[in-house]
């Protein structure tokens, strides 16, 4: 796939507060692309740059060939959809629709017809009369939504787009938004600090951190294999121990298995961490491959699955499993776990600060 | 019943002079005091009147161009403090001279007009009103403004127009209600003014306040009430406007 916008290296601060320390990202032509963080990351800072709305201090933006950061917001072929949606109160619906192209001067004949077809897309055909305050949450983001495609943009961008929505209708909506993008084929570049929002629509997350890009993967290896101490905490749960790196794990007072995440930044004898996702790890009595022996603190059953704290002699927080099913284990029983090595990554310890 | 007595004494204090002066101005007699009997040979009178038709008139010229000036002027102001500063005390200062006391502007224009050389006449009470009528308009197209949403003009700027494109369809049509509520209230101040007109008008072109104010001199007669009643609709009607108007900004 050919890349179509490039970013390199860009910073920009506000007083002393850096929002973007240098980041460079690659988003490909067709892409579902997430910027994910926690809030103060800098990603809305990031979007907003895209947008126009910011001029980053250094660094570059290119579309395909075009210096992004020399056009003004008006003449970007890049639309927002604004997380307050941002509907034009005076305006009907398909008013709302309608502005964008009528300020790109196309006849009356031409406006009618896209406008048509984009509410039809969206499902809000019958509402193209309706004022936004008349329509529910759910209609409105679509209506935001179709003022942003019925452009045409070779990048669409989305700031927090469900974050506005009820838990029922988000999960419609996030649906709809993928099935959306691969119909149109437009470029989507959403913003959340919703993990699971951005693991089941991109497909590819960049997770920032304080202004920096810390990994750029598709979900399924930003899972099962982060690369820093921040990602494997901030997406899905983990068990984290800390040791030095041995071959084949870690060693703190026994040795864990596990391998290092690729690329290796771990050489033998360097501190690290050791991180395991509570699923990974297998619970019993008796088991041949124990790794750890300890008593059961807590059971929690979610129906699809059961969860685990486990109490383990001479470590400060007990650790996490979950299994499919039903518990099988009861309180104060001593239990086995294990994981073989591919299961567990090695990572460099958190910088300090 | 007996708790509502304290609201409605407040109330009837509130009306008792303006209830007399519309009464009375429907007197058949020739006395403003004692009551003859119904008539409105009061009102044909006051129709006939010359000087009070000059100064309906020169008041009307003042409200009219006061407002224009200060609607513009107004609404720029609010626009800017919006956008440009974060500042409280420039924000408090520039609707300060709504409520500050008329006796201090007339003062300080009047020292401003003689230091310029200007000659007095209606163009120097029209410019004194639109003063305190852009701090009018400013106050309440600022309130419009803080329930707005900053989003709307990226929103607009986003979807491909330019500045003046998104000041004219987005960010006046959201305003709208503002500005003219504003206006009204900008005209309503200008009708009645007394004190800032007194002082800044030229011999030549009393406004209707000063009018009046020299009629009453040479003894009160009931065509006074009569224009009293006239002037009383006509201010009524604005405040009542002005009210929906922004009864319905604060809806939506």
């Amino acid at each position: 796939m050919t890349s179509l916008l490039t970013i390199t290296d860009v910073r920009r601060s506000f007083g002393d507060v850096t929002a973007l320390d240098g980041v460079s990202l690659d988003i490909r032509e067709g892409e579902f692309f997430a910027l994910l963080g926690p809030s103060g990351c800098g990603k809305t800072t990031l979007l907003r740059i895209l947008a126009g709305f910011e001029s980053p201090d250094a660094g570059t933006v290119t579309l395909g060939a075009d210096d992004l950061t020399a056009i003004p917001a008006h003449r970007r072929p890049v639309n927002l959809m604004f997380q307050s949606y941002a509907l034009f109160p005076h305006l009907s619906v398909e008013k709302n629709v309608a502005y964008g192209l009528e300020r790109e001067k196309l006849g009356r004949a031409e406006i009618r017809e896209r406008v048509g077809e984009v509410l039809d897309r969206v499902g809000l055909a019958g509402a193209a009369k309706r004022r936004p305050h008349q329509l529910s949450g759910g209609q409105r983001q679509r209506v935001a939504l179709a003022r942003a495609i019925v452009k045409r943009p070779r990048l669409l961008l989305l700031d927090e787009p469900l974050s506005a929505l009820d838990r029922k209708v988000r999960a419609e909506m996030q649906l709809w938004l993928k099935q959306l993008q691969h119909e149109v084929g437009i470029t989507f570049v959403v913003v959340t600090h919703d993990q699971e929002e951005a693991m089941s629509m991109a497909d590819r997350i960049a997770v920032l951190n304080h202004g920096r890009v810390e990994q750029v993967d598709t979900p399924v290896a930003l899972y099962g294999a982060p690369r820093t101490h921040f990602v494997a905490d901030f997406i899905g749960g983990n068990n984290f121990f800390a040791g030095t790196a041995v071959p084949g794990g870690l060693l703190d007072g026994t040795v864990l298995p596990g391998l290092p995440s690729v690329p290796d930044t771990i050489a033998e004898g360097d501190a690290a961490v050791l991180a395991v996702r509570p699923e990974q790890i297998r619970i019993g009595t008796g088991l041949d491959d124990a790794v750890l022996r300890g008593t059961v603190l807590d059971v929690s059953f979610y129906g699809g699955t059961s969860r685990f704290a486990v109490r383990v002699a001479d470590r400060a927080t007990p650790i996490q499993v979950q299994r499919q099913g039903a518990p099988g284990f009861v309180p104060d029983q001593e239990v086995d776990l294990s994981w073989s090595e591919a299961e567990a990554v090695l990572i460099q310890p958190a910088a300090s600060g | 019943m007996l708790k509502k007595i304290p609201f409605w004494f407040a109330y009837v204090f509130l009306y008792v002079p303006i209830l007399v002066v519309v009464v009375m101005s429907v007197n058949a007699g020739d006395s403003p005091y004692s009551w003859s009997g119904f008539g409105l040979g009061w009102y044909a009178e006051l129709a006939h009147d010359q000087e009070i038709r000059t100064g309906l008139v020169n008041t009307l010229i003042v409200a009219a161009g006061s407002t224009a000036i200060a609607t513009v002027l107004g609404t720029m102001l609010a626009v800017g403090l919006a956008r440009h500063t974060r500042s409280k005390v420039l924000d408090a200062i520039a609707t300060l001279p709504v409520i500050l006391p008329d006796i201090v502007m007339a003062i300080g224009l009047l020292a401003f007009y003689s230091l310029i050389q200007l000659t007095l006449g209606l163009y120097s009470v029209l410019l004194a009103h639109a003063v305190f009528g852009t701090a009018a308009v400013a106050a309440v197209v600022r309130t419009r403004l803080t329930s707005a949403d900053p989003a709307l003009e990226e929103a607009s700027r986003d979807l491909g127009a330019n500045g003046l494109t998104t000041f004219l369809r987005i960010t006046l049509p959201t305003l709208a209600p503002g500005i003219v509520a504003g206006a009204l209230l900008a005209f309503t101040l200008s009708v009645d003014e007394f004190v800032i007109a007194f002082f800044t008008a030229g011999p030549q072109s009393p406004t209707l306040p000063i009018v009046i104010y020299s009629m009453v001199r040479f003894g009160v007669t009931p065509e006074i009430n009569a224009l009293a009643t006239v002037l009383l609709a006509v201010t009524f009607t604005a405040i009542l406007a002005v009210q929906r108007l922004t009864r319905l900004t604060e809806r939506r």
